[in-house]
Order: structure tokens, then sequence, then C-alpha cells
């Protein structure tokens, strides 16, 4: 893998790897998202309303993910979010950079902590 | 639970999204601002500082910055329910086009008929265009073609006196060398003339054509050698003798098949080894615009190939035309100055030595000048340029026809889709995107129509070509299309869709809703308006057909005219058999002799009921004049046409004795000069009285005595240069007391049966003779035909674009008057109903379509005439005005538009009244 793409997905990437994962086994609405990514990592990371939406808009105007107004008996609507194919795809690859990326911190880490 | 939605909205408000993307957005962030908040509430917070918070994560400005490079931005806001403003007119125009192509489609017999009338009226405009490009605009395929320049007589306001050659005589020999030695304009300068060489050697001829050309040529038109080298001045000094040859690339291609010359290939030129030295670029075809040339060779070669007739040396022999490069900084005035400043030397160095002292005079006067000769010379534009230009014309008027035609046929389908253009109009859309609707479909008929036209073009202007060459002159022009033949068919396309396509688009952006949604009511007023342009358009069609037509017949009758007028002698089974003597080398002294020899052989050729010699024949362009003074008459050296045959010539074209006898073997160079002449001539100089017996003397130059001739017989009149003359004098000499025989030799044969059939027994009876003298065959008709060319193109294609005019004109009211019915339909059932008989409805359309007819009638007939007036020159015995030409061309118009608007009327008269009221 090119170094090039390293730094993009670092910079950019991550985010957008945790909304594509917590999307990949069932469609979300935004705050539930929100939510997970709170609660998973126990408060470390956190996004407000004006800088997850963004993201979340540009998952959608690259086709990775599809928004669609869902109504539910006694609810009101909700747009829900799911994974279109080519997010999974990009999902499983992102999967394996971020590996490599861990990988790689880790044994220069764990070699300097030895 | 507080509703955020304002507050949103504020934030976004900056970024002009479209407003359905705009209200989603701020449902959804609403909905999570609401969930954050009822979860600060779950976990304690109060109702106030829940609110601070939300509102603080909220932080607007953030969002907006985020958000503008994601989503998509208008530019302007623009309410709900409206088409997007006209600053992105453009916006949508492929959906336009798409929708366009998909309404055609459902249509297949409109699309058919527009484009096909598209396509005939752009491409026969492409084509004429195509070939006034070729031969007039395009300049020459050499380097800098603007700084050539070609060297003529400017002033000359009383005529050259001497003998003519080659299609652009514009100097002598004397006045070349004069001109080369002393002009200082030009930084090289050159000159040529065009001749066709025989490359067999004896029996029947084959020629290539020639282009005799000075040494400095190639150099002034710097066009560098394809292979070999070019010819240069080397090549080109006196008593060269046959020399150097230099051939182009598709004589090259056709001759050698391509094939690489070696150093000492030869070709024979009038009996004479020439070597070629070099083959011209593919694109270089010389400097005559129509006439490629084959073989180039130098100037100082020309006594070679025309042997004692050889013109150098004649001071009174114009042939040569002269093209030089001006030095920088020179301009054509400049030239032109400078050349004007040097011709009294050149024409006094020059001088004739045996001229009358009138010719002198007038030789003397003569000033040099230069013309811009960047898109070279041609004889071709100088008889085609006004055809062109008038066929130019008519092409664009057929054009402008079919417009009309379209546009009616737009305008009723417009009427019958006014409720859908209501209904959208009532649904929000703009009359300017109802307008670009309709011209998005006019623009996809156009453009096929374009692009149909320019392959039409291609081929239309192929034929014209090849219509106007023959056999004698082929005719060469490049019909590459080139930018400027591409721009004028896309300009053309442009403005037929906005003829056709604008009052339709107009129409419908003017439609006004409530009155369109009632469409089929019966009051049907509100399309008065609309239905007089449709009548305006039918109107001009019909008087623009009229003009056509006009137009049409009197080229036609020109055609006609010419080929039934006669010409004083028979046109029919006549062969010109034209021998060539130069190959025997026979002294002046025995070529009477053996002429006369010549003809006897060929008299007894089985088949062959009459033949003679002739020095001009008739109709084929060549001439000859002489000054005549007739004495005890006021006739003083008055120019007329002389010619010169052998007995029996008058029985071979019978051509009538009216008094006084023919030539016979007595008259010969030992007795008095004879003569025959016409009855012309007895009218004209004789006051009517009969020639026979009479004396005139024939006027010759200051040093040689006055020849006096004695009339023996008159004939009846005939045309000698051009079946358009009027029958002028014309004086026959005896041959056989020609004071100078040349090496031609023209025979008139006639026969009784197939002339043709007689071509090989005679060039075998010639050959007999000997083999070595040159033959060419050709049948007068169709000489005679091929020089009537112009006229039969114009007649051919002005006759069909006439009738393809009426056609459409008679299309364009049919389709009026049967729109009309329709319309009318409730009106008719009533008036059927309340007893009007059919005739009277009846009378009743047609009234109408007479109408209609009577008033474009009306409207054309003035532009017809002055069109018939603007091609005055081109017409034969006719008159702009020919009453008979304007009753048959409108009754040519008038019977089948008639009868196309019975076909309606007939149909109203005869409808079910109670049906027509039931469909209502």
């Amino acid at each position: 893998m090119p170094a090039k793409v390293f730094d993009r997905e670092l910079k950019k990437g991550s985010a957008e790897l945790l909304i594509l994962s917590l999307l990949q086994h069932s469609p979300r609405h935004g705050y539930e998202i929100n939510k997970l990514i709170e609660t998973r990592s126990a408060g470390v990371l956190r996004f407000n309303v004006a800088s997850f939406y963004p993201l979340l808009y540009r998952l959608e105007g690259r086709g990775l993910i599809e928004g669609r107004w869902v109504e539910k008996a006694g609810q009101r609507r909700r747009r829900y979010y799911r994974l279109t194919t080519s997010g999974k795809k990009m999902l499983k690859e992102q999967r394996s950079i971020w590996a490599e990326f861990v990988n790689a911190i880790h044994q220069i880490t764990e070699a300097e902590h030895a | 639970m507080p509703d955020w939605s304002k507050e949103i909205a504020s934030y976004l408000d900056s970024l002009n999204l479209d407003p359905p993307r705009e209200a989603e957005i701020i449902d959804e962030l609403n909905q999570h601002l609401n969930d954050r908040y009822n979860e600060l509430l779950s976990e304690g917070a109060s109702p106030e500082q829940a609110r601070a918070t939300v509102r603080a994560e909220l932080s607007g400005g953030e969002l907006a910055a985020a958000l503008r490079p994601i989503l998509r931005v208008t530019p302007h806001a623009y309410p709900p329910g409206q088409n997007e403003p006209s600053a992105n007119f453009f916006a949508g125009l492929w959906k336009d086009l798409r929708h366009g192509a998909r309404l055609l489609r459902l249509n297949p017999g409109f699309a058919a008929i527009a484009i096909l009338s598209l396509t005939l009226g752009i491409g026969a405009n492409s084509a004429i265009f195509q070939l006034l490009d070729s031969v007039r605009l395009r300049t020459l395929p050499v380097h800098d073609p603007q700084s050539l320049a070609d060297v003529r007589i400017v002033h000359n306001p009383f005529g050259r006196s001497g003998s003519f050659r080659s299609n652009n005589p514009q100097l002598t020999n004397a006045i070349w060398e004069q001109l080369r030695d002393h002009q200082q304009a030009f930084s090289s300068i050159a000159a040529w003339y065009g001749e066709r060489l025989n490359l067999a050697h004896g029996g029947e001829a084959r020629y290539a054509r020639g282009l005799i050309v000075s040494g400095s040529f190639f150099d002034v038109l710097q066009i560098h050698p394809q292979q070999g080298r070019l010819l240069s001045s080397t090549d080109d000094y006196p008593g060269c003798g046959s020399s150097a040859a230099v051939i182009s690339y598709p004589f090259w291609q056709r001759e050698f098949g391509g094939r690489p010359l070696a150093s000492d290939t030869k070709i024979s030129l009038e009996g004479h080894p020439f070597q070629i030295v070099g083959i011209t670029p593919p694109s270089f075809f010389g400097v005559e615009v129509g006439r490629a040339f084959d073989v180039a060779i130098p100037l100082c070669a020309e006594p070679i190939v025309n042997g004692p007739s050889s013109m150098l040396q004649d001071h009174r022999m114009w042939f040569l035309d002269a093209v030089g490069r001006l030095k920088p900084g020179w301009t054509l005035d400049r030239a032109s100055a400078q050349l004007s400043a040097i011709s009294p030397g050149v024409f006094q160095a020059a001088l004739p030595p045996n001229y009358s002292d009138t010719n002198r005079q007038h030789f003397l006067s003569f000033k040099l000048g230069a013309l811009s000769a960047s898109c070279g010379v041609s004889s071709l534009r100088r008889e085609y340029e006004t055809p062109l230009y008038l066929l130019m014309g008519i092409s664009g008027l057929v054009l402008l026809i079919a417009c009309f035609n379209l546009a009616n046929l737009m305008l009723a389908r417009a009427s019958a889709r006014r409720r859908e253009m209501a209904v959208r109009l009532a649904l929000g859309a703009s009359r300017a995107r109802l307008a670009r609707q309709l011209l998005a479909e006019s623009l996809l008929i156009a453009t096929a129509g374009a692009v149909c036209g320019v392959v039409l073009a291609q081929l239309l202007s192929r034929f014209m070509v090849s219509f106007l060459s023959t056999g004698q002159t082929p005719i060469f022009v490049d019909l590459a299309p080139d930018w400027l033949f591409l721009a004028f068919t896309v300009s053309l396309a442009v403005i037929t869709c906005i003829l056709f396509g604008l009052a339709p688009a107009l129409q419908a952006a003017h439609t006004a809703p409530n009155e369109a949604m009632k469409a089929g009511g019966r009051g049907q007023t509100a399309s008065r308006e609309r239905f007089g342009l449709r009548r305006s358009l039918v109107v001009c069609q019909v008087g623009i057909s009229l003009v056509l037509l006009v137009g049409a017949l009197l080229f036609v009758r020109t055609f006609r005219n010419l080929l039934s007028v006669d010409p004083g002698f028979q046109q029919d089974n006549i062969l010109v058999t034209d021998i060539d003597l130069s190959p025997v080398n026979l002294p002046a002294a025995m070529r009477t002799e053996y002429k006369h020899d010549l003809l006897q052989h060929i008299r007894a050729v089985p088949g062959v009921a009459a033949a003679a010699d002739v020095r001009n024949v008739p109709l084929t362009g060549s001439f000859w004049n002489e000054e005549v003074t007739v004495p005890r008459t006021n006739i003083q050296r008055k120019v007329t046409n002389f010619n010169q045959v052998t007995p029996g010539y008058f029985d071979t074209m019978h051509t009538r004795i009216l008094s006084g006898r023919d030539f016979n073997d007595q008259d010969t160079a030992a007795t008095t000069p004879k003569a025959i002449v016409t009855e012309a001539f007895s009218r004209r100089y004789l006051d009517g009285a009969d020639p026979v017996g009479r004396t005139f003397d024939l006027v010759q130059e200051s040093d040689e005595p006055v020849r006096t001739y004695e009339i023996i017989g008159m004939v009846q009149n005939s045309k000698y240069i051009d079946l358009r003359e009027n029958f002028d004098p014309i004086i026959y000499g005896a041959e056989a007391q020609s004071t100078e025989p040349d090496t031609g030799q023209a025979v008139i044969i006639r026969s009784d049966g197939d002339i043709t059939s007689l071509i090989p027994s005679i060039r075998a009876a010639i050959g007999q003779v000997d083999p070595s003298l040159v033959i060419q065959f050709q049948v007068f008709k169709t000489s005679i035909r091929e020089g009537l060319i112009r006229e039969r193109l114009m007649a051919t294609l002005s006759g069909f674009f006439g009738l393809l005019a009426a056609t459409l004109a008679m299309m364009g009211l049919y389709g009026v008057i049967s729109y009309m019915v329709i319309r009318r339909r409730t009106e008719l059932g009533i008036r059927i109903a309340l007893g009007a008989n059919r005739s009277q409805i009846l009378g009743l359309i047609m009234r109408e379509a007479a109408t209609l007819l009577g008033i474009g009638l009306l409207v054309g007939l003035v532009p017809a005439i002055l069109l018939g007036a603007t091609a005055r020159s081109l017409l034969f015995e006719l008159r702009p005005t020919d009453a008979l030409t304007l009753a048959i061309a409108i009754a040519t118009l008038a019977a089948p538009a008639i009868l196309a608007s019975f076909i309606p009327a007939q149909r109203a008269a005869h409808a079910d009244p109670m049906r027509a009221l039931r469909e209502e």
C-alpha cells in the first residue's frame, strides 16, 4: 500500500471507517450511529451535530451509504442509512489498511517498550 | 419539545440549497437535536440547560462551512414550484433534446417530411456554395498565395488585334520578354499557357493537359518536388529542343502506376521524346482553377511541339499569362504603378512590325497592371460565376419555402399541443422553458437536415462537376470540404432552425392557459390570429414558387430555343475529323495538294455521303475575321467573319446555295481570289442586291498588298461562333486559294446512316496515306451540345428547383385548407344542417383556397419579372416578361394547388353534419 494512501486515510478516514462499520449489519439513523460511536468508545470519541452530519452526507455523496426515510407505526419518520455495494467494498479495504497501520504502530511501540 | 427548524434554516440559508433537499436536512437535524435534548433531560439537566447545550453543539457557522463543499449549491434561490431561473437557461437542454427526439420518433411521418425537405434545401445550397467556394473563394495551394499577382493589360479601350490561343491569352511572347527584363515589382515572375499535348505516335491522338512554362514558374509559386526536381531557369534557354518535362502527381499515378521513375524515363509529346525530371506534389494542380495539368515543359520547347506554327516569334499571337511574386513590402497598387510606368517602353519594343497605323496606335496605348492571383486564374470562373450565384439564389429560395412549409407544419402541431402547453404553464413551467423545448425540437430537425444535407451536397457538387466536364475540356476542381463550407452549412442550419422554429416556439410561449384548456370549444376565435400567420406563410410560399417557376421556365425555354434554332446547316450525322499533318513535314507549297488527296481517300470510304474541308468548324469556338472594304458602298474596313472551305462544303453541310455557284477545282491559287458570301452580307453591305459578280477588298497589314475577291455565290445564313449570335455576314474563301496553307486539316464528313460506325474505316483510309498522321474524331452534334452545357445546367437545376418549390407550395396549401376544414367542422356542420347544399360548402372552401393562391401569385409576379431581368444575359430569344412563360408558370402552380385544396373541400362538403355536431 503506498504511503500516500495511508496518509489520506489517517487524516480523514477514521471517522468514516467508524460509520461504515456501524452500518455493516443493519441500517441505522444518524442519532443512533452517533450514540453508538460515543458509547462503544466509552466516551473517547464524540461528534457533535455540526461535524457529524457533513460526514454522513459526504459518504452518501460518494455513494458509499444510502439514506432513506422510513415511517414506523407510532413513530415519527426517520432517515435510515445503509451500506451500498461500493460501501461494503470500501469498508473491507479500509479495515485491512487500518489493521496494517495499527499492526505497524504496535510493532514499533512494543519493540521500543521491550 | 423545542423546534429547532428555524435555527437550522437560518444557518443553511447562505447555502442556497435546492428547496426539497434543504427541507430534508432541516427535518433530519431537527430530530437529532430533539433526541439529544431528551437525552440531556433524562440525564437530569433542566430544560434551559439542555436547550443551551444543544444550541452550543449546533454551532451553526461550522455546520454551513462543512456542508458547503459537500452539497450541490444553486446560484440563486427561487421559490418552489417554479423552474430554474433564466441565468441557467441552458441547464437541462439535453433533457429537452431527448424529449424532442422522442416526440419525433413518435411522429415518423412528420419527421421524415421535415428532414427530407431540409436535406434537399440545405444540400442544394451547400453544393452550389461548395462549387462557388472552389472556383471563386479558395486560394491556390501554394506558399503565401496572397503575394502572387497576375500581370495583364489593364487599359485597352480599343481591344487587341491579332490571334488568340489558350484559355488566358493575356500577352505575346515579345511583351513577356520585355516585361521579364524590365519589371521591378516582383522578386520573380513567370509566364505560362496551357495547351493539350499529344502522347500518341501517329494514329488517333491521345492528349495530356500540357502546361508550357517559363523556367521561373515553379520558383515563383515556391513548389517543391514530390520526386526528382522541377523545371528551373537552366531548363529554359533559346533552342533548348525537347529537353526536360515535369509531370503532375495524378498523371504519375495514372500513367506510371506511381512507380518510382528511372533517371532516363522519357515521355513522348507531339512525337518528341522529353525526359521526365520530376513530379509535382499531389496538392498542386497549376494556377488555373478548373483545369489541372498533366505535363509541364519549358517555354523554349514550344517551337518543338508547335513546329512551323510556333508562337514565340509571332508578335501578333496572344497566348501567354504572367504570374509574379511581389517583393516584400510591395502592394498590388505599387506594382501596378511601376508596370504602368514601364508600359510605353515595353509595348514600343514588342510592337508587331507589320501592324496597320490604327493598330499600332492602339497597341502603344496599352498599360500593364497587377491583379491579385491568390485564387489563381480561371476561365471557368468567368463563365460560371453569374450562373452559380443565380443558382445559389434559387436554391436559397427553395430552402426558404421548405422553412415556411416546416413552420406551417410546426404551427399545426403546436396548435394540437396547446392543451399540453396550457397544462404545463398551469403547473408552473415558465414560458421561456416551453419555447426552448419547441426550439430544441426544431434544432434536432435542422441538425439532421444539415447532416444529411452535407452528404447530399457532396454527391450533388460532384454530379454538377461531371455535368460540366466534357471529353474535350475535362474540369478539375478541388471539392474537399473546407472550414468555409462547413461554416456555411452550420449557419444555414441555424438560420433555418430560427426561420421555422421561432414562430411556433413564440406561439407556445404565448399560450393563454385558460383559453387553451377550453380547446375544442365552439368559439375558437382566439386562434384567428395564429391562423392568419399560417395563411401568410402559404401566400409567401406560392409567391416564391411563382418566382422560381418563372425562372425555371425561362431557362428551360432558352435551352429549347437554342436546341431548335436553325443554324443554317445540318447538325445530325456529321463527323468532324481533325488531321494533324505536321509529322509528315511537308513544305507549305505541297500541303494543299496533299490535303486534297487525303480528302479524296475519305470520300471513297463506303458509307460517306459527302466530305469537305473547312478552316474553322462552326460552333466550336474557333473563328477568324478580316477587315473588308466593299467598293461603291460606304462599307470601309468593316470587321467581317471569314472562313475557308473546299468545294462540296455547302453540299456536305446542307447549306443552300441561293445564287451563283459553289467553288470548283478551277479555283486555284493561280486564278483571281473567289468568295462565297451569306445572305446577311448582301443585306447588310449591298442593301439586299445579288452579290454575285461584285467584288470586295481584304484590308491587309501595312506591308501586304490589298487582295480583291470576286463574289461567285451566295448561301443561306448560318451561325459561326455560337448559337446565340445573330446571323452576321460570313465570307467563305476557297482553301485551294489560301496563301498560307497550314498543317492542320478539319474534314467534315456526312453519312446517311450512323456516323460513328464509319470511324474505323475512315481511320484506315487516312492511315493508308500515312500512318504517322495524327487524327481526332468528334461527332459534330455532340460538340455543339457540349457548347450548351451552361444552358443545360441552368435548365436542369432551375427546372428541378422550380418543381420542388411548386410541390412544397402545393403541400402547404393542402395543409392549410385541411386544417381550416377541421377547424370549421362545427360551423360547416351547422351550415349543412340549416340547409346549405354541398356545392355551396365546396364553393366556400374553394374560394378560400383561390384567395390564398391569387394573393400569392400577385405577390410573386413582380419579383418573378425582376429575376428574369437579372438573368437577361443568360436568356435566348426570350424577354424576361414573356407572357407565355408567365402563363405557363401560373397554370403549373395553380392547377395542382386547386386540385390539392379540392380534396379537403370535397371531404368537408360530404361530411355528416350530425357527426360533426356530436363530436363537439
